[in-house]
């Protein structure tokens, strides 16, 4: 059995280590917070803030704190608030150590596309050229395959890029790969999936 | 110099003209100038370039300027609430620059600092470098981009005393800093203004250098996605 969205998020807070400053993309890497356990993990909200807490109690709400996604949270004790040009300063400065983000396509090179298709809605890039460009570390989660079945893991992209040669790990539902130099290497294989299930449904080179 | 204006209209009287470049503050609908926007949609200034992170939705925030066709041109990282403004885009009625998200906002920080270009990685390989200047500095490749000077800035903060230090609260500070720096003349409104000495000098958040007219106002401060969680789950 391929792992499921909570499963892939669960494997994804593996990639955490004590003391971090996260960035979590909107999706499944959302809900990587939910698996982090004792470690002590700072999440990093690009709209300013460090130290996000959960979603407030219903009546709690504040207009003034909010998420990159827009959402309501709360703040915790260790909370620090700034403005967005400190904010993009500790992502591009390479002070945030990773950022876990979802993806339309990655490539066995590392490049990641995940803002825009051609001919579809436009909606812009927000944050996710600089947190690419400048954190310590990427980590892609995504589902393997699109909903035609097509690999999302390719020799090359299609589709217009948010950054070439930033990905460092890709988590799917059929096991974790890392890029290398030479191509995509197998880390590890979600239960039930063998390396020629890997192979059969991953386009890019798998070394 | 007095710096507190009764209203917004006055606050921007004789500061607005058509074809103008304003920075705003604001992220989504958190933290933005929304009695100042709702002022200059009154003044009916057109051919507006506003630099802003956002677009606002249909019809609050900046959507309220994109419904009365007062802007030209967009520069921005993310505009996906807003299908008025898809719809002019779509239609070529509406210029839009897709700016990454921290070069939008160092561009106005770098405006307000007095310098024109910087170099970022961010962008690099992508569209978004296409016709910039391509630079290396120790074996990685950068790209050039410039500070935005606006003819005005239109800012929210939280409190501000008469001479125009100000602080702002949680997350609603995002873009307002940066924006208010870029601007010739920023204005600005606030929840509270006090008097000099009753904001802690060591906690103003922008110093009133960078401020010059101050208005007071009732803001709706409406929340664009309510999350929230169960008593019991605690």
């Amino acid at each position: 059995m391929p792992w499921d969205r909570n499963q892939m998020a669960e494997r994804a807070a593996q990639e955490l280590e004590d003391g971090m400053y996260v960035n979590l993309g909107i999706g499944i890497p959302t809900l990587v917070a939910n698996y982090v356990g004792d470690k002590d993990i700072t999440l990093q909200s690009e709209n300013g803030m460090l130290g996000m807490g959960p979603f407030p109690f219903e009546g709690e709400e504040d207009p003034d704190l909010i998420n990159a996604g827009k959402q309501t949270i709360t703040e915790l004790r260790r909370t620090s608030y700034f403005d967005s040009a400190t904010s993009f300063g500790m992502i591009r400065g390479g002070k945030i150590a990773a950022a876990i983000l979802g993806a339309m396509e990655v490539s066995e090179k590392g490049d990641l596309a995940n803002w825009m298709i051609p001919g579809k809605l436009v909606k812009g890039m927000g944050g996710a050229m600089d947190l690419v460009a400048g954190v310590g570390r990427v980590v892609v989660v995504m589902d393997h395959t699109n909903k035609h079945g097509d690999s999302k893991v390719l020799k090359e992209c299609t589709l217009p890029l948010t950054g070439k040669g930033v990905v460092d790990r890709i988590i799917t539902n059929f096991g974790v790969l890392d890029v290398t130099h030479k191509g995509l290497h197998i880390v590890e294989l979600a239960p039930g999936v063998s390396r020629e299930d890997m192979i059969a449904a991953t386009e890019a080179t798998i070394v | 110099m007095k710096k507190v204006y009764a209203n917004a209209a006055e606050a921007l009287d004789g500061l607005l003209f058509d074809g103008m470049q304003i920075a705003a503050g604001g992220f989504g609908l958190c933290g933005i100038p929304e009695l100042l926007i709702a002022a200059i949609r009154d003044a009916g200034t057109k051919d507006l370039t506003v630099a802003s992170n956002n677009a606002g939705v249909d019809d609050f925030g900046l959507g309220v300027l994109l419904q009365s066709k007062q802007v030209k041109k967009m520069m921005s990282s993310y505009v996906g609430e807003n299908a008025e403004f898809m719809r002019q885009y779509l239609s070529g009625e509406l210029e839009l620059e897709f700016n990454p998200q921290g070069t939008l906002a160092e561009r106005m920080r770098a405006g307000g600092a007095g310098i024109p270009g910087f170099y970022t990685k961010t962008g690099v390989g992508t569209v978004i470098a296409e016709g910039k200047e391509h630079k290396d500095f120790n074996g990685e490749t950068y790209i050039l981009e410039e500070g935005i000077f606006a003819d005005l800035a239109i800012v929210k903060a939280w409190k501000a005393d008469s001479t125009g230090n100000l602080i702002f609260r949680k997350t609603a500070r995002n873009f307002n800093p940066p924006a208010a720096m870029c601007g010739k003349v920023c204005v600005v409104e606030v929840e509270e203004i006090v008097e000099p000495g009753d904001l802690d000098p060591d906690k103003i958040h922008l110093p009133g250098v960078y401020v010059h007219r101050i208005i007071k106002g009732e803001h709706e401060k409406r929340i664009e996605q309510r999350t929230v969680r169960k008593r019991e789950e605690a």
